[in-house]
Parts: C-alpha cells; structure tokens; sequence
C-alpha cells in the first residue's frame, strides 16, 4: 500500500515540523527571559531614583561605581547613604522577595491543582509571621554560622499552618478547591489575631503589628538581603531540579504515579521548597499577598504552563511586580508616609481574584 | 511477566478477596465484573498505586512494592478510567510526559523522545491536536492523547481501566483495533471493562470478578457463557455465536418480561 509510505515520510515531515516549533518556542522563551531581566535592570535602577530625596543619576552611577570598586567613592556621606544603605539595599530585598513570593505561588497553584493558591490565601504566609513572631518574644535571636533563626522559625510557622490548611480543607479524603481556600483564611485571620496579641504583650507599637500583618520594606537593608539570600538560593535550586515532575503533577496524583514520580516524597520535596521560599520572605518583610497569585497566573496566559520556564519567568516577573509595588507605597502618600507595601499588592491582588473566581471558575479551565 | 499470589486489598471490608492468578507476556485478558466488584481497585494494586494488605505481586519476578517508580513506569503504563486536566499544556507536552521514565534528569528532550510522542500520537489518530490545548478538546479526544502517552512509555504491559467508556463506538472499536495490534506485537494487555461485548471480541482470557473474588478466569470461549454472566451480574443472559466471526455475544435479558418494550403491532392503538 501506498499509504505506508506516506505515513512514514509524514512521519519524518511531522517531527521536522515539530522540531522547528520546539526550537521556536524556545526562542520565544529566551527572548521572554531577556525582556524581562531588561525589565529588570531598568526597573531596579528607577526604583532606587525615586523617593522623597532627589537624587541624581550621576550621583547614583557614582555610587555603584564605588560599589563595584571601579572608581573611588565621590559622593558626600548622605548620598552614599539614601543610595546605598537605604534606596539600592531595599530595591533589591523586594526584588527578592517578590521572586520568592511568585515562585513558591507557581509551585503551590501547581501542587495542590488550585488556581487559587499562593502563599498568602494557603495561610502560608501568615504562618511563617507567627513562627517569628513567636521567636522573637521567646527571644530568641542572633546568629548561628551567619544563619539567622528567624526564617526556621518561618519555615516551621509556614509547615505548620499548611498542615493545618490541608487538615481542615479534606473531606472525605479529597481536598476541595474552595475550602482549601476559605481554610487559608480561617488559619490565616486566626494567626493574624494571635500575632496582634504577641506583639501588643510585647508591647511593641501599633505599626509593628502592622509590619508584620500587611508586610513592608520600611527601614530593611543589607542585613535582610543577607537573611534571605541563602534560603531564596537553597529553596529555588530544590525546586528548579523538579520542575519536570511539578509538570506532571499538576495532572493529579494517580497520572503522576503511573507516570513513575515517586509521588509522596516529590511532593513533600516541593511543599517544603515552596514553604522554604515563602518562609525565607516572610523573615524578611511580613506578610504581602497576592505577589504570588497574579504573577504566575500573567505568566501562564503569557508563555503557558510549562513549569521550568514557568518557574523562571514568575520569577522575574515577581521581583519586578514588587519592586513597583514598593515604590507606589514608599512615595504615595503625600504626608511623606509610608504605607505597608502589602496594601498595595492586596488592592491588585484582590480584583485579580476576583476575577479569577468569575471568570476561570465558569470555564472551569485555568 | 505478572504475578498474583493471594492478594487481598481494603480496610474494614476487604475489596479483593484472595486473588491469585498469572499473566504471561502477550496475554490480551479483559476485567469483567458489576460496578464495585474491584475492577479498579485490582488495576489500581497492579500498578502499585495500592499496597496489598496480605499477598503479593510480582513483576517480572520481583515484588512490585520494591520496584522504583521510574522503573515500573517503564514496564507498566496505565490509562485511567477518565482525566479531568486544568492546566492548558498543549496535547504534544501530555504524551511527552510519558517519556518521563526514560528521561534522565539532567537531560533535555532529545530527537528521540519527540519521534516516539509523535508516532504514540499517530497511532491513535491524535496528531492533529499535537499544538492545541488539552483543556481545549472533547473527552473521548483527551482519553486518545492520554493513551499516546501510555504508549510513549514504551511500555511491555497496559492497563486500562475503562479507558474507551466514555467514547462513541467508532473510537472504542478503533482503540480497541489498535491495542489488539499492539498486542499481536507483543504488548501485554490487561484491560477492566463495562462493555461485554467489546470484551468477548478482542480479549483471548476473560477474569470475572465478584465482590472481590475471582468467580472465573480463562479462555474467552470456555467461559464467557449465560451461565457464568447470570451468576457475576445478577442478571438473565442469553450468549449467541455469531455466525461470520466465531466470537460469542451476549444479550440482556429483561428481568420481567412484562418490564419490555413491545413493537407497535399494527399501527396506532
């Protein structure tokens, strides 16, 4: 038959075909990739430009150039300072703090099969605030081999509530798309409450609460960056190595058996990893929501589901949200006060779900 | 190539009740028995998705529990009964996640991987959705991709688990014509099906189970009769050779003959 033979050379032209396509999607990505990181670099340069303290570009090329070694430092003390110290460190822990954010977003919307899910409405978030909060009035502190407590402390406040996330929401051995949520809620308003209460026998003021309930960058700098980094390194190498198995995943527990994912530990693996993520920004900068909602959600419509580009891109685009985000809340108000950069990322971040729940729901589809 | 050796499954209740039996490489055997008589559960403990609570089964001669993930997974691919996907992969990335066994993961997709998606696709007429979303076709059209990836695992045995229930006959005819040609290659299949008919035409070995015991097991001619369908489904049953193809089919009959529909006789009444 003649048909055998066109169907093996339709075979070859098919796999050319793809082949070209696959090559083309990844172009595609790199050029994403490098949108992005341009976004980036641009971004973090404006964001340590504007604040209340006019600064100049010389002045802040200045400053970076004495940074990096390259020419000797110029500036006077105070512009060294607001460049430096206050402005470029800060920038920088938001960058950083926003990728976290996204990232362990990716892994959790990916993980628990809900379009809902980020680290803030999981109660993650709120729970790794408690775990520090809750050191911090033991007192306990310092340093262990340059390794800061408070992010463990995070860490366990953030497994503990998203056991508890898990425990509420099953019924009858499934875990529901909509209670997973509203039990995020209920752990993370009762976490809320029980911060507020440490904090005031503390005797710590009002917008200590607030720090820690709305999340801010407000008076963070080097030493943060310095808290965070090994646990924003540690947490997104563990989960990079399992984007692939995130994948398959995210078709359900029973396919990725049959598939050969050794199930159990991948998924404690990753649950761990993305806790680790959320923990480690927590330490740093409180509770901010929604980061972790939005951003894998553009990137997703943007360049699909695929988690390893996923991963990197939600990334990127994380650290660029919340670089913006702080900026609006640093240079709002007219007063010259701040406001908690978790209020700006919960006034997009609120419609966003809303939108989700309409519109995504109906279709039933992501 | 599988081994059963008294296996038993469930809680407070067992749900498999003392199972033994053997498949042979080659062998083509269909699961028949009424709903909750441990079809899926028996499917579900073969693909080591469910440890037996007494017994044991081999693969290949090793206990299936001490057999890695990856490992089984190339041995044993299974297509589930039906497959909701939220995630809008496009059909090519699901058949490719078959080839996750294989892949070592260090390493991109190679050549190879996309030649293998891509004649699983084909053989079960799902190439033209290669680019399109698996969010974004029919459901017996997802159950088909979801069959190229049992494929692309390059499997030596398949399970299916009532994986053509939810398709039109034409596709469960043609799934079926596939796996039978798959199977004359060499392919081990085991399969847990509704339709008896379906099942009296391509499967050679039938096991019939009953409230999770074995009630009989062997050749489709010697034991797809009246009366073992009778005692497995409760049900009056008529068997009938049909006269081109030599496979038996079965007929329902009605639990009370008053219960059937009449043909009009002569018109209006």
């Amino acid at each position: 038959m003649p048909e055998a033979v066109t169907s093996v050379t339709a075979g070859g032209e098919a796999l050319a075909r793809t082949l070209a396509r696959h090559r083309r999607g990844r172009r595609q990505f790199a050029a994403a990739v490098l949108l992005l990181s341009g976004a980036l670099v641009l971004s973090l340069a404006l964001a340590v430009r504007l604040g209340r303290l006019e600064v100049g570009w010389e002045a802040i090329g200045a400053v970076l150039l004495a940074k990096l070694g390259l020419a000797p430092a110029t500036v006077d003390r105070t512009t060294d300072v607001v460049v430096w110290g206050i402005r470029f460190s800060r920038v920088m822990l938001a960058a950083l703090v926003g990728a976290c954010l996204a990232v362990a977003g990716v892994v959790f919307q990916g993980l628990l099969l809900n379009p809902l899910a980020d680290p803030f409405t999981l109660g993650v978030s709120t729970g790794g605030a408690f775990g520090v909060a809750l050191l911090v009035l033991l007192g306990v502190g310092g340093s262990f081999w340059g390794l800061s407590p408070l992010p463990l402390g995070a860490l366990a406040g953030a497994l503990g509530a998203l056991g508890a996330v898990l425990v509420l929401s099953r019924e009858g051995g499934r875990v529901r798309k909509e209670t997973l949520i509203l039990a995020g809620i209920v752990v993370s308003t009762f976490l809320s409450a029980l911060i507020s209460l440490i904090k005031s026998l503390d005797e710590e003021s009002l917008s200590a609460i607030v720090f820690w309930i709305m999340g801010s960058f407000s008076g963070r700098g080097w030493v943060h960056v310095g808290l965070l980094l090994p646990y924003a390194l540690a947490g997104v190498v563990l989960l990079a190595r399992y984007a692939r198995e995130l994948d398959i995943l995210a078709l359900g527990e029973e396919h990725s058996h049959f598939l050969g994912v050794a199930v159990t530990r991948v998924r404690l693996i990753l649950l761990v990893g993305a806790s680790l993520l959320t923990a480690g920004a927590v330490a740093v900068s409180g509770v901010i929501g929604f980061v972790g909602l939005v951003v894998p959600h553009v990137m997703r419509m943007w360049l699909g589901p695929a988690h390893g580009r996923l991963l990197l891109l939600s990334g990127l685009g994380g650290a660029l949200t919340l670089i913006w985000a702080d900026v609006v809340a640093r240079n709002l108000l007219a007063s010259g006060q701040e406001l908690p950069v978790g209020v700006v990322t919960a006034l997009l971040g609120g419609p966003f779900f809303f939108y989700l729940l309409k519109t995504r729901r109906a279709r039933g589809i992501w | 190539m599988i081994q059963v050796n008294d296996l038993t499954l469930g809680y407070e209740r067992p749900v498999l009740h003392r199972l033994s039996f053997a498949v042979r490489p080659g062998e083509f055997v269909g699961l028949l028995g009424p709903n909750g008589s441990g079809k899926t559960t028996l499917i579900h403990a073969l693909a080591g998705l469910l440890r037996p609570r007494e017994g044991q089964i081999l693969l290949n001669g090793e206990p299936l529990a001490a057999l890695g993930s990856r490992r089984r997974a190339r041995t044993l691919a299974v297509v589930p009964q039906s497959t909701e996907i939220r995630f809008p992969f496009t059909c090519l990335e699901i058949v490719l996640m078959g080839r996750y066994p294989h892949r070592r993961r260090a390493f991109s997709l190679t050549e190879a991987d996309l030649a293998t998606a891509l004649w699983a696709m084909r053989e079960t007429t799902t190439a033209e959705f290669t680019d399109r979303p698996v969010t974004g076709i029919s459901g017996g059209e997802r159950q088909r991709v979801i069959i190229a990836r049992a494929l692309a695992q390059e499997p030596a045995v398949l399970l299916l688990d009532e994986a053509t229930s939810s398709l039109d006959v034409r596709k469960k005819v043609e799934i079926f014509e596939l796996i039978s040609r798959l199977n004359r290659e060499g392919l081990t299949v085991i399969c847990a099906l509704h339709d008896l008919n379906l099942a009296a035409l391509y499967c050679r070995r039938l096991m019939f189970l009953k409230e999770g015991r074995l009630l009989e097991d062997g050749p489709t001619e010697a034991v797809f009769t009246a009366a073992t369908l009778e005692r497995v489904y409760d049900t009056p049953m008529e068997v009938i050779m049909h006269p081109g193809y030599g496979r038996p089919y079965a007929l329902t009959l009605p639990l009370h003959p008053t219960g059937v529909a009449k043909a009009a006789s002569g018109g209006a009444s």
